[in-house]
């Protein structure tokens, strides 16, 4: 570990260094720039960083990375699951950020070499780097669930846990289920993207069903002790509004699927199901894993957080789900959007040579749909403490007195403003 | 003008943390020789309030600029009217479904600095 003093020796050392080099940079077009920036992922945490270099770091040359020709947001894909949203409402063009000077590269990574600095793509070209933001977002962890990897099994239990093509294929499968079925879903122990979006979507499942298929029933079979986030709103929900309709089974930690008989293995019992929804356990993304970047718990990435740095190699600054949270800061894209301002407001005073913000603040707001109009929310400020060199969450923040639907339009009106603040509206 | 709100900043106790002070004059003797102390002192104030505010701006748009017809845009708003409602917020003479949680995660200080720069923003575009 550095202590402070090493801390503020090394970074001044690079103030020192980096100055000369950076004060009379230019490229041969004669436009001076500050240097080279190559994100990759083009998610919450990404499509921020990208868009707040350009927006606070001026001639920064910044190139996007991402396998997805659009972004199709997390956050409201519920909605889409339960039948009151279209995939064209989550789903957002990257051209706006292009439009500010982002150099888009659709395609897929293949690694990162951090001693070459460079971004290696599959089909072989590479992108040098001054710095690199890496937001990856999370995999599933291979074999954790047996029989999960079957080709069987990846055709017909969806996670639906990366919005996209399994979003719509699991709302198509619950249209398909015929009336007094079942619909399970299984929750992996925490840490997993996202605390409070399986019971969203026990929820919203459940309003379908009451709706259309009054007969079916919602299996929420839970790998850990309680509900992990909104609690009494959530079991509020589901007594007010799911009585009879939803299933509740804490302590139901899944080890094995059953592709052909669509059923789902526990330790005490198995449960058959209809339509099986497994969310499973969850790990930083394999392209920080195979860099090496991967250093808490075998799973998660740390981080510097005044920077976001990662502690296991310098000049990569690793956002979002892949990270291994601060004390109380959950996996949302909320907090994936504010790493990636931290990260970028670093990146650029370290490319200048300047000092770092020494007291950075994020915060989140996270809103869940108990209903179709209905929602509810937790919130939090995490300040950086000096002390300790990591977030920590400040009094104050907490739920919604009551599920409401003033705050369902906040919900609406909190993507609007977060897709444009990650310039893809 | 520049000149004097530095000077006025310099002649308030400096109530920072020990770290901050430190960190403050570590940055003081490493840039001074390139841009001057007082010149990067302002600008570190400006990034202070800009990095703040934009903890806000997931849901109150960018630097301000509300999208939706929901929020009220930040951008352009008297500082007075800002630290007013976040006051209110915090003590909860203002009702709210959010703010008074999220008010009350920040310092009275770090509210003047995010109005200031909500404040010096061009109104609604």
């Amino acid at each position: 570990m550095t202590s402070p003093l090493s801390r503020r020796s090394v970074l001044g050392a690079g103030v020192a260094a980096t100055l000369p080099l950076f004060g009379c940079a230019s490229r041969g077009d004669g436009a001076a720039s500050l240097g080279r920036v190559v994100v990759v992922g083009g998610g919450y945490g990404g499509a921020t960083a990208a868009h707040y270099l350009r927006l606070w770091g001026g001639a920064i040359d910044v190139t996007l990375v991402e396998r997805d020709a659009m972004f199709v947001s997390c956050p409201l894909s519920n909605l889409v699951i339960g039948g009151h949203q279209q995939m064209a409402d989550i789903t957002r063009p990257y051209g706006a950020l292009e439009a500010l000077g982002v150099k888009r590269i659709q395609a897929e990574v293949a690694a990162i070499d951090a001693a070459r600095k460079q971004v290696r793509l599959a089909d072989g070209r590479t992108l040098p780097y001054d710095r690199a933001v890496i937001a990856p977002g999370v995999d599933f962890v291979p074999g954790e669930v047996e029989g999960l990897a079957g080709a069987a099994a990846q055709q017909s239990i969806l996670h639906a846990w990366k919005a996209g093509p399994q979003t719509l294929a699991l709302r198509r499968q619950l249209q398909d289920m015929p009336d007094g079925g079942v619909f399970a879903l299984t929750i992996p122990p925490m840490p997993y993207r996202c605390p409070p979006g399986p019971y969203e979507r026990a929820c919203l499942v459940a309003g379908y069903f009451k709706q259309s298929k009054p007969k079916s029933k919602v299996l929420l079979l839970d790998a850990n002790p309680e509900i992990q986030s909104k609690k009494v709103l959530f079991e509020r929900a589901f007594a007010e509004h799911y009585q009879g309709l939803i299933e509740y089974r804490p302590n139901n930690e899944l080890k094995q699927v059953d592709a052909a008989t669509r059923t789902a293995k526990f330790d005490f019992d198995d449960v058959k199901a209809d339509v099986l929804n497994v969310v499973p356990p969850q790990r930083a993304a394999e392209l920080v894993r195979s860099a090496g970047l991967v250093n808490i718990n075998n799973r998660w990435v740390g981080v510097h957080w005044l920077t976001m740095e990662s502690t296991a190699a310098p000049g990569i600054h690793v956002i979002g789900d892949a990270v291994f949270g601060a004390p109380l800061m959950p996996k949302s894209g909320h907090l994936a959007n504010q790493h990636a301002k931290v990260a970028a407001a670093a990146i650029i005073q370290l490319l200048k040579g300047e000092p770092i913000n020494p007291t950075p603040v994020m915060a989140n707001t996270c809103y869940s749909f108990v209903t179709v109009s209905e929602a509810i929310h937790v919130c939090s400020v995490h300040q950086y403490d000096v002390a300790e060199k990591t977030f920590k969450v400040m009094p104050g923040g907490g739920l919604s007195s009551a599920a409401n639907a003033l705050e369902g339009r906040y919900a609406f009106s909190w993507a609007q403003n977060m897709w444009a603040d990650m310039r893809l509206a | 003008m520049l000149v004097a709100r530095c000077s006025q900043r310099r002649r308030r106790p400096d109530r920072r943390p020990r770290e901050a002070r430190t960190w403050a004059a570590t940055r003081s003797l490493a840039v001074a020789a390139l841009a001057g102390a007082a010149a990067l002192a302002y600008a570190q104030d400006a990034q202070l309030g800009r990095n703040l505010a934009a903890t806000c701006a997931n849901c109150h748009g960018v630097d301000g600029q509300a999208r939706g017809d929901l929020i009220k845009p930040l951008a352009g708003m008297p500082a007075e009217r800002l630290i007013t409602a976040l006051a209110g917020f915090k003590s909860g003479a203002l009702p709210a479904t959010v703010m008074h949680q999220i008010a009350r995660g920040y310092s009275d200080e770090q509210v003047r600095a995010i109005a200031a720069y909500y404040a010096a923003q061009p109104a609604a575009r």
